[in-house]
């Protein structure tokens, strides 16, 4: 808490600064719930794959809140091409550093036992911070950013280097500093006893020998040096030598004690923030590089207008894509595309084939499109739903057959109760605990409900008549490899269902077809 | 302190890999039998030797240089084996040192090289003198220069000082370090300090402190804070512990150079008395610079065949002086090979610095001595041989440069007279066109009647003699290739004079 006799300038977001996640003043929401179709949509592999390595700024709760104005996730993506200039990227990853290191160092001032020790580590971490602070200063003005957040943000951080708080701050940190980097006294060690003396009248003993000894030196020999370990925090003989240095030079060490109490409230505020939110957009630059590394297209989506057509070329599911390529496979990319009228993509075709996937992939593209961040593809244009909403089968349930499905019901009645034109739905195999007859008359019911809504939806299921609803129903087909059925391609086009394919092919190859059996058994 | 009685201005190298030419010169010109002889027993002196000879002095002056220490070497020999004696001791001096000058405690580092210090104090004392009492007998000016070296490095205020030191560094009055403030104002930057006095003043013995200084004591039966202040005192003495620890490697490292530089004139000693033994002579060569191509002998003899018989051999005269190509022709066992030797192993020793198996031998430096000796394996001159021939030559013109000699042994022997004649002239016009020099040992005949017809004053031509009833002296002497088959003579003989 700052007193009034402190000179810390921090000042709270609160008082309608700008956000560089968000412009006009709103904040980030302080803890958001993962939504409820995080899990559906492994989103939440993917968020902790992306913010991996990044813990101690708590990305999390950013990827929580999904926009729904364009024009924020227009503001997000200007913020998005400044950090990919490499000049600006690498002018704030230094930034990131010190900041880390200055906070790690005001941890470490707490945890000393020893006052002094407490007392030097808060010195050197201001030290840093204001080093840090001048250094991503002069960094911007010269690569001058476009963004609106940046830009604002560097405006912000000059006017606050230029304060006088500020450099109160700088020239009493260096100026404390200096005094102690000027400290030199005189240990004379006898049995238990250590005299501390200031003058220093000796010479280097070391120096001494080898200069005796020079006249015999040949080559290079080897070092003779002992490892010797030391430690962080002071013992308590160092402490007591400390004790009596601190008497032999009283002003150094006052001015020390004294910093700390001055100087409590830094960092400042809008500056600790900038420091977490900008590690958002470098996690998120770091995920588009290790794509772009594995040889896959990322590009920044365009926000289609509701019912405008819509799609994505060349795209894939990003949290899949980077388990295969830390694994060292390939990953196979899609095409999808939405006309004006066409509201429900129907995914239908062989199992293990991809459909899973593809509708997984739809969602996490709208998901992160709609986060203001770049998305898998060559091209994207991608609405921004009001909601994402999901049904996918719960694992391998073998309760009865009843509980189950009056289950799936009451979670389909509930978002069906929730959609409206702007949500997106996602509904993954459902209705598979019941008999056929059953499913199709359901899942009949269900589609017709969600055209009357004319909410957008992406439906994996292995009923073909499903795909062939009505003029808003797009079918797509996840494909076999003709030459061997049995090998999966994972590739998903637009075509007409035709669940019988798959089962023709394979029965072909192993030539089981009724026209192979005639002739094998015509003996 | 240097030694640099083997080069002018450098120590030798001690290690590392030789030539692979080193190799086929140990092997075709019988070296072996020369380091045995200047080993005499002493694996050491067997190194010094062979390594020696093969990374031969390229310039006259290098040459002198040596041949100046060796001669006062020759002159002395008791005095010269003293001195390599001495070198030994001051590295036995070490054996009764314990424990180790590595690991973790300054203390004990320090501890083991003040006594590695003391043992090398007398070792140091007997080399001064040994300079105190034979400056005066050396003319050299690398022994002068040592000799120098010794007196005024190791003179007797020196050895006040080295005493002092290791009377100083046992820190009689407690160990002074200066430091400054580290992170966590934890103390750091070390640096030792050489106390003023060594005798324990009043204040020490009862531990006050002067009036500008504060003092700590770590309370009786602290153990922890005990164990803080011997760490403390260890900060301070790593680094003076790794100084002398280093500056004693340092005077090893002198006394095993000085041991090997010693050690090349103690086998020079050897060598003179093994030849002395067998009634064999030397004599100190005259190194020439190589443009002028001087190559001229007398009472040359194969040194290694000297030793091997353990008498006097027969020996040669040579003039070969301009010649860029010597080509030796005639029947086998004539001395031919020999001959061819006795030229290789008197380079090589002179450009050594060695005295040489001759009376008189005044020749041009070679750049790079090369053999081209036929293989044991190509006596039976099967036509496969010709292919590991020709592959050894390609690898020896790799590395050949101007002002190179090359010995040809029967070289291309492997393959019949014509095709081994047409292979031999391409390579010799090849070489000698590149200015090197070239003594040629063959029996192609065909070869040498052709050069011998080219009547070029640069090519000169030797025959073992062959005396009227047929015997052979081993001597050879200059003489036009002549057909080694006689068939005029059995035709004569067979049908008679018709």
């Amino acid at each position: 808490m700052s007193s009034e006799t402190s000179l810390s300038p921090s000042v709270g977001i609160s008082l309608g600064l700008t956000s560089l996640l968000f412009e006009g003043g709103d904040s980030p929401a302080p803890d958001p719930p993962e939504p409820l179709c995080f899990r559906d949509l492994n989103l939440d592999q993917l968020v902790a794959s992306i913010v991996a390595g990044r813990e101690e700024y708590a990305l999390v709760p950013f990827f929580r809140e999904p926009l729904t104005s364009r024009e924020t996730v227009g503001y997000r993506q200007e913020v998005l091409r400044d950090i990919e200039e490499p000049a600006i990227e690498r002018a704030i990853t230094s930034f990131a550093q010190g900041m880390s290191s200055v906070r790690q160092r005001l941890e470490r001032a707490d945890k000393f036992y020893y006052a002094v020790q407490q007392q030097d580590a808060f010195l050197r971490s201001a030290f840093n911070y204001v080093a840090t602070l001048k250094e991503l200063d002069a960094a911007l003005l010269e690569a001058k950013p476009r963004s609106r957040g940046l830009a604002s943000f560097a405006d912000y951080l000059h006017d606050y280097i230029s304060s006088s708080a500020f450099e109160a701050l700088a020239s009493e940190s260096s100026g404390v500093r200096a005094g102690l980097d000027g400290v030199i006294y005189r240990l004379h060690l006898t049995g238990a006893y250590v005299h501390v003396r200031r003058d220093v009248t000796e010479e280097d003993y070391a120096a001494d020998v080898v200069t005796t000894f020079a006249r015999f030196r040949q080559g290079r020999v080897e070092s003779h040096l002992a490892k010797l370990r030391t430690y962080a925090e002071m013992n308590h003989v160092e402490a007591a030598i400390a004790e009596l240095v601190a008497k032999l030079y009283p002003q150094e060490f006052s001015a020390l004690s004294r910093f700390r109490e001055r100087h409590q409230g830094f960092p400042d505020g809008r500056v600790a923030s900038f420091d977490r939110e900008v590690e958002f957009y470098l996690a998120a630059l770091d995920f588009t590089k290790r794509m772009r590394a594995g040889g896959l297209p990322m590009c920044y989506p365009e926000v289609a207008e509701s019912h405008e057509a819509f799609g994505a070329a060349d795209t894939f599911d990003p949290a899949l894509a980077d388990h295969l390529l830390s694994n060292g496979k390939s990953v196979v990319v899609n095409d999808f595309h939405l006309e004006v009228d066409e509201r429900i993509l129907v995914v239908t075709g062989p199992n293990q084939g991809g459909k899973t996937t593809f509708a997984r992939m739809v969602g996490q593209l709208i998901y992160l499109a709609s986060l203001g961040l770049l998305v898998p593809g060559t091209q994207a244009r991608l609405p921004l739903p009001d909601a994402v909403l999901t049904h996918f089968e719960r694992g391998e349930n073998l309760e009865d057959l009843t509980g189950g499905l009056e289950d799936d019901l009451i979670r389909m009645r509930d978002i069906l109760d929730t959609a409206t034109e702007d949500t997106l739905v996602i509904i993954n195999e459902v209705f598979t605990s019941t008999s056929l007859e059953d499913a199709i008359l359901l899942s009949t019911r269900v589609l017709r409900q969600i055209g009357d809504i004319g909410c957008l939806s992406v439906c994996v299921t292995f009923l073909d008549e499903l795909a062939s609803l009505s003029k808003s129903t797009v079918s797509m087909v996840s494909q076999v490899d003709p030459k061997d059925p049995a090998t999966r391609t994972f590739k998903v086009i637009r075509q007409r269902a035709d669940g019988m394919a798959y089962a023709e092919a394979i029965a072909q190859k192993h030539a089981l077809t009724y026209a192979s059996l005639k002739a094998r058994l015509a003996r | 302190m240097k030694a640099h009685l083997l080069y002018r201005d450098r120590d030798p190298r001690t290690n590392g890999e030789l030539t692979s030419a080193a190799g086929a010169l140990v092997r075709d010109l019988g070296l072996d039998t020369l380091f045995d002889a200047m080993a005499a027993g002493d694996p050491f002196l067997h190194e010094v030797a062979s390594r020696t000879l093969l990374t031969p002095l390229t310039t006259v002056e290098d040459i002198r240089w040596r041949q100046a220490v060796l001669e006062d070497c020759l002159r002395h020999p008791e005095a010269t084996r003293h001195l390599y004696d001495l070198a030994i001791a001051g590295l036995e001096s070490q054996r009764k040192v314990r424990g180790w000058a590595m690991g973790q405690y300054p203390s004990s580092i320090l501890d083991n090289s003040i006594q590695k210090l003391q043992a090398l104090l007398d070792p140091i004392n007997a080399l001064r003198q040994f300079a105190d009492t034979h400056t005066h007998h050396y003319h050299s000016p690398g022994l002068r220069a040592l000799m120098d070296n010794i007196s005024t490095d190791l003179s007797d205020d020196y050895f006040l000082t080295l005493q002092d030191h290791l009377k100083r560094l046992r820190f009689p009055t407690g160990v002074v370090l200066t430091a400054e403030l580290g992170p966590g104002c934890k103390n750091t930057n070390f640096v030792l300090r050489k106390p003023r006095n060594i005798k324990r003043t009043w204040r020490d013995w009862f531990s006050l402190s002067r009036p500008d200084e504060f003092t700590y004591k770590v309370p009786d039966r602290d153990d922890a804070g005990a164990r803080a202040l011997s760490e403390l005192r260890d900060q301070g003495v790593n680094l003076v512990a790794d100084a002398l620890a280093q500056s004693t490697d340092h005077i090893l490292s002198f006394f095993a150079l000085l041991r090997w530089e010693t050690g090349f004139y103690v086998a020079c000693l050897n060598l003179r008395d093994a030849l002395r033994l067998s009634g064999l002579t030397t004599a100190l060569p005259e190194p020439m610079p190589a443009a002028q191509r001087r190559l001229s002998a007398s009472g040359l003899y194969d040194v290694c065949l000297g030793l091997r018989i353990g008498a006097r051999v027969v020996s040669n005269d040579l003039d070969a002086d301009g010649a860029s190509l010597v080509m030796v022709t005639g029947a086998n066992q004539g001395g031919k090979s020999t001959l061819l030797r006795g030229i290789g192993l008197a380079q090589l020793m002179m450009q050594s610095g060695l005295f040489v198996a001759a009376d008189l031998y005044c020749a041009s430096i070679a750049a790079q001595l090369h053999t081209h000796f036929a293989r044991e394996e190509d006596a039976a001159m099967e036509s496969g041989k010709l292919d590991e021939e020709l592959a050894r030559m390609s690898h020896l013109v790799d590395a050949a440069t101007a002002s190179d000699l090359v010995l040809l042994n029967e070289s291309f022997a492997s393959t019949n007279e014509r095709e081994g004649s047409r292979i031999a002239r391409q390579i010799i016009d090849g070489l000698t066109e590149a200015d090197i020099r070239l003594i040629y040992v063959t029996h192609m005949y065909d070869l040498a009647r052709g050069l011998a017809e080219t009547g070029r004053r640069d090519f000169r031509f030797l025959r073992p003699q062959r005396l009227n009833d047929g015997s052979r002296t081993f001597k050879v002497l200059p003489g036009t290739p002549a057909a080694t088959s006689h068939g005029q003579d059995v035709y004569e003989r067979v049908f008679g004079h018709h």
